[in-house]
């Protein structure tokens, strides 16, 4: 796998890497639900959430300058977050002298939360999980085989594009080219439709070799490998958590 | 790879919109998977996974359009034009669903939201221009070119208004509509340039050298009649 690939995966040896794919991505979806569905208003629900993550990264040995850091993603959201209580509409609060829209604070309060729960969420399972395991835990999840298809293909062939965009650019460099930013812009728009050609006759070139060699949709793999009952009762202990907390912030209201 | 790009995230869209159009995409997705069985052989396969990967690829590409507001590429109708309005859907759909899984882009619960506007109104819209502007225009590069760029634009607008259709059904906050709409229509009719000139150059060059691989050309080809009778 190149560099562009391991992004990232933290490769570190813990329980939560050990965990089949498929088990973790089950987890994780089910997780994400909850978080979405919880009313806005439960904050101390959310909070609870929060340290269900803390634990999961504790276990899983990811640091969490690593998740902030890699979590600035969603930086985005959060600014229109913070436009909602100005831009938002109905009754207002002041606060500091400043005339705010109880409705858009509830918003912005909404967004930066289940973003950011999701968001971190996310990127432990991206963390503890290759992207070859990613793919083969789709494909045990009964993911038709057009995608696991394509998404191989996919991750192969980002590696196969990156190599030619930069032999295409030691080509260029070697015939006294002068890579500065917006000469570069032009170099890259002329030679994009090269790129693409050059890295799909590549490309269909493997794909003939792997037709040849007997590959008919699927990569092999141990079909008895699937994930033992243990692994599926560890992992459910996620979202079984944050569902006894949504219900009890449910029944506390 | 500090990247700004976001899809919409877990949160701005309330469960039951987001759950109704995640049914509506794995039913739509459901019939593409059907649809491109037929379409899928040997060439089409490499292709989609590499027009998927250079989707993935120019998706990085962030245009800073307003303060706060950035967006990119979208890339439907480059994979229409390429892999046909089926797998073109499906090659959108994987890098979105490999975004979110991996690169923690846009909210898992937020997939079907993100995979209705991007990889389902985007294409679609992008692939009846291209059907229909191939009709009247040359069907050469340069003819193709001019598809792409035209189809691109209005895709990716019309991609950007699901999510005001979405965020009006749905939406956590009250924020005028019209004002979303516009902004978005403003910001993506930008980002469809841009998107049109990747989309043009890098069709133009492939119906140039090898246009067998140009799914939209296939309607058109003459078939080659072999062993016809020469009257000397």
């Amino acid at each position: 796998m190149g560099a562009g690939h391991a992004v990232l995966h933290l490769d570190r040896v813990s329980p939560v890497h050990r965990l089949a794919p498929e088990v973790k991505i089950a987890a994780v979806l089910l997780f994400t639900i909850i978080v979405v569905v919880t009313p806005r208003t439960e904050f101390w629900a959310f909070g609870g959430y929060a340290v269900l993550l803390a634990v999961v990264a504790v276990v899983a040995r990811v640091p969490a300058l690593w998740l902030a850091r890699r979590a600035t993603i969603e930086l985005p959201f959060v600014l229109l977050a913070v436009a909602l209580p100005f831009a938002g509409q109905g009754e207002r609060v002041d606060w500091l002298g400043l005339s705010l829209s109880v409705d858009g604070l509830h918003g912005a309060w909404n967004i930066f939360a289940k973003g950011t729960l999701g968001v971190l969420a996310s990127l432990l399972l991206a963390a503890t999980t290759t992207m070859r395991d990613l793919i083969l835990g789709l494909d045990r999840l009964r993911c038709p085989t057009v995608f696991t298809q394509i998404a191989t293909f996919m991750l192969r062939y980002l590696d196969v594009l990156a190599d030619d965009a930069r032999r295409m650019r030691i080509a260029r460099l070697a015939r006294g080219y002068d890579p500065r930013f917006l000469w570069q812009v032009k170099a890259f728009a002329v030679s994009v439709g090269a790129l693409f050609l050059r890295a799909y006759e590549r490309g269909e070139r493997v794909y003939l070799a792997m037709v040849s060699r007997g590959y008919a949709g699927r990569l092999p793999h141990d079909e008895a490998a699937r994930a033992p009952v243990g692994q599926w009762m560890a992992a459910a202990v996620l979202p079984i958590a944050t569902g006894g907390i949504a219900l009890a912030a449910a029944l506390g209201s | 790879m500090e990247t700004t790009a976001m899809h919409i995230a877990n949160g701005i869209v309330d469960g039951p919109v987001s759950a109704v159009f995640a049914v509506l995409a794995v039913a739509a997705l459901a019939f593409c998977v059907r649809k491109a069985r037929n379409d899928l052989d040997e060439r089409l396969a490499p292709m989609a996974g590499l027009v998927a990967a250079f989707i993935f690829a120019v998706q990085m590409l962030n245009f800073q359009v307003l303060p706060g507001v950035s967006g990119h590429l979208l890339g439907g109708t480059l994979a229409v034009i390429l892999v046909g309005p089926w797998v073109g859907a499906l090659c959108v759909s994987t890098v979105l669903i490999v975004q979110c899984l991996l690169f923690a882009d846009g909210g898992l619960t937020a997939l079907g939201l993100n995979i209705t506007n991007m990889a389902l109104l985007g294409t679609a819209a992008g692939y009846l221009l291209v059907a229909g502007l191939l009709r009247v225009l040359p069907r050469n590069a340069r003819g193709l070119a001019a598809t792409a760029f035209i189809a691109s634009v209005v895709s990716v607008v019309v991609a950007s208004q699901g999510f005001v259709l979405e965020y009006a059904l749905g939406g956590t906050t009250e924020l005028s509509l019209p004002w979303v709409s516009g902004t978005l229509a403003g910001v993506h009719a930008l980002i469809g340039i841009g998107e049109g000139l990747i989309a043009a150059t890098t069709v133009a060059t492939v119906a140039r050298v090898r246009p067998d691989l140009v799914y939209a050309l296939r309607r058109f080809r003459q078939p080659i009649v072999v062993g016809t009778k020469v009257n000397a």
